[in-house]
């Protein structure tokens, strides 16, 4: 038992390391002037996809249920975030506290979605839960882009019609502008506090993963009828993790906010297209692997920015190296095939000494 | 007469999801399993119909066929090589995960060799429109040819389902696969037959779509595909009768939403009207009610 703890504390610094190394190599790099622009105009979005990723295998790999409205939570996060700093710009000089606040927002709000989405949804399971997700996330991003808020000296105004209907007096700003959504956000993300947001979201999950409450959730996962006869309460775990992982894809969604300074909900950037990129990254990095996610989502998001000349057969690749290492990890003649030619059994002397 | 007409759109784009939904229950029923890619062969079906009209210079009728069977070969080839190895998988999520892969895969295959540019889809039906009450309420030849098909596939399909052996066999197959193995009946042959069949289906649903919304791209297939799937979700899954009133209320439903409410929160009511369902009576109108055995 002890054996395996210290294994555990171990690939958790693995983790943990590895994104401080990265951190600290990109530093170095940028101090030495060596980063060109292109290269760091993409090291936030990297920290961006890897909390999505991160908190998609929450769902997909611990929890078991395949979500595809995760864009959709980001969206609302992203939305929230920004909303918020640009209601309190004035208010809160400080751009630290300011940009912390708003991505609690945008965490808090996501949550609450997540929350309301998930009592409905975790009545179902499989073909139909991802079917329901895919239609919440859908659905948000219909909403959002017929929604207007507007701000002036008697509070704030909303309509979901267009922005004259928001009967404002003449000093009133609108701040979500229907299909056009915010611009002008204040740009306050950078690469070190998207570090940092990975840092949290990675504690966050593997905390949850290696506790009781965690593997009360791979319980559920693995048989759902034998996790309730041993009394496990089914429905509060997965409100549980599908709150906390909505909760942290909103802070992915605050921290997409305040990088570029336009934000709108197109289906380019918050459909289930995107959705499904972010299942890309879980499937690809291994389903349940924590680490395998921000590795696949840099590796995948590098990748093809670097290879421009690639971009036209990129989504094409993608597409078959997902049905490939769905067949060769999944299908029951694989497993056997790799039973069968596994390194271990070649070397299966060498492994029994080690058992022994 | 507004109405009238909407409720006439309603049903004749509601034919077309009945048409794709029955695809999606037929699958369903048999395999178990979401063919995501289902809405993609649409896509498919449609730009090889558009080819054979404008390069290979067909007449109408065999350029359908021609997509017919070219998407019944995807079909068969899509089931063959993606689907049926993970048919015992441990994890269900496989094969969904699977099926969201050659979604992709079909889009951007479309993407490569036809570009990423909307075309416009020529309207090959050139019937004369029906004219009622003095001309106030007018009816395309091609709403009535999308009703008139969608009518003659539905009968079609309940005979073959129910009068034939290959048709029993399916309904064995989706009652007990390993009882109907035991039987007999050819399992595998028969999922095959399923997804040749609804991707032949797709393919007269793609022509349908494209022609009644003349507008296609790689990704045209996707949301009326997932809009089907709702379709079949409504009328209860595996459920011929079912896709059909699934279809066509769920049509009616966007129309009136897109006459009456908002055209832009159209999609988000008919994903509304399935969370609905699901939460009110999860196996829809016509469904069978699934005991889960440990």
């Amino acid at each position: 038992m002890g054996k395996k703890l210290n294994k555990t504390a171990k690939s958790n610094a693995v983790t943990y390391g590895m994104v401080v190394a990265a951190w600290a190599v990109m530093m170095v790099l940028q101090s030495q002037g060596m980063v060109s622009n292109s290269i760091s105009g993409l090291l936030v979005p990297v920290c961006i996809y890897s909390i999505m990723a991160v908190s998609l295998n929450l769902t997909v790999g611990i929890l078991g249920d395949l979500s595809l409205g995760h864009a959709g939570f980001m969206c609302v996060g992203a939305f929230a975030s920004a909303l918020f700093t640009n209601l309190t710009v004035e208010a809160i000089p400080a751009t630290w506290l300011r940009f912390t606040l708003a991505i609690l927002v945008g965490a808090a709000v996501a949550a609450v979605f997540g929350f309301l989405i998930a009592i409905p949804v975790l009545r179902l399971s499989g073909d139909y839960l991802a079917i329901v997700t895919l239609a919440f996330g859908e659905i948000i991003k219909n909403f959002l882009n017929i929604l207007y808020v507007g701000k002036d000296s008697h509070g704030l105004h909303v309509s979901i019609k267009d922005s004259m209907s928001l009967g404002m007096e003449p000093d009133g700003v609108v701040i979500i502008k229907g299909p056009q959504g915010i611009t002008g956000t204040s740009r306050d993300a950078t690469f070190t506090i998207g570090i940092i947001l990975l840092l949290i979201a990675l504690f966050i999950v593997l905390r949850l993963i290696q506790s009781r409450d965690g593997r009360a959730i791979k319980a559920i996962r693995d048989n759902r009828i034998a996790a309730e006869s041993i009394g496990i309460h089914i429905t509060k775990y997965k409100l549980m993790a599908f709150t906390i992982s909505a909760a942290i894809a909103g802070m992915g969604g605050a921290l997409y906010a305040h990088n570029y300074s336009s934000l709108a909900a197109t289906s380019a950037k918050f459909g289930y297209n995107m959705s499904i990129m972010f299942l890309v990254y879980v499937v690809l990095g291994g389903i349940g692997n924590i680490r395998g996610s921000v590795i696949a989502a840099t590796i995948l998001y590098i990748l093809p920015e670097m290879l421009r000349s690639m971009q036209k057969y990129r989504m094409l690749i993608y597409a078959i190296v997902l049905i490939a290492v769905m067949l060769f990890s999944w299908s029951p003649a694989a497993q056997q095939f790799r039973e069968r030619y596994s390194l271990k059994r070649l070397f299966k002397k060498n492994t029994e000494k080690e058992d022994a | 007469m507004s109405f009238l007409s909407y409720l006439i759109n309603g049903v004749s784009l509601g034919s077309i999801y009945a048409i794709i939904a029955l695809g999606y229950t037929m699958v369903y029923g048999i395999a178990k399993m979401l063919n995501f890619a289902h809405g993609d062969v649409i896509m498919i079906g449609a730009f090889i119909v558009l080819n054979a009209l404008n390069v290979m210079n067909l007449p109408l009728i065999p350029a359908i066929l021609v997509a017919v069977v070219g998407c019944t070969v995807l079909g068969i080839v899509i089931e063959r090589v993606a689907y049926r190895p993970l048919r015992n998988a441990s994890s269900p999520l496989a094969v969904l995960i699977t099926a969201i892969g050659v979604s992709y895969l079909l889009q951007n295959v479309a993407l490569l060799i036809f570009g990423a540019d909307t075309v416009s889809f020529p309207n090959k039906i050139t019937l004369p429109a029906l004219s009622l009450a003095d001309g106030n309420l007018v009816i395309s030849s091609v709403t009535i040819i999308t009703i008139v098909a969608c009518i003659v596939i539905m009968a079609g399909l309940m005979l073959f389902i129910n009068k034939t052996k290959a048709g029993q066999a399916m309904l064995a197959v989706s009652e007990d696969k390993g009882a109907a193995q035991l039987m007999g009946i050819n399992v595998d042959g028969t999922i095959a037959l399923t997804f040749a069949i609804g991707s032949a289906l797709a393919a007269i649903a793609g022509f349908l779509l494209c022609t009644a919304y003349p507008s296609l791209n790689p990704y045209t297939g996707s949301m009326p595909g997932i809009k089907a799937f709702v379709a079949a979700v409504f009328g209860g899954i595996g459920s011929v009768p079912g896709a059909m009133i699934g279809g066509i209320l769920l049509g009616i439903i966007e129309i009136f939403a897109k006459a009456y409410i908002s055209s832009q929160m159209a999609d988000a009511i008919v994903f509304a009207v399935l969370i609905v369902v699901l939460l009110v009576k999860p196996t829809g109108l016509l469904g069978k009610k699934i005991q889960e055995k440990v």
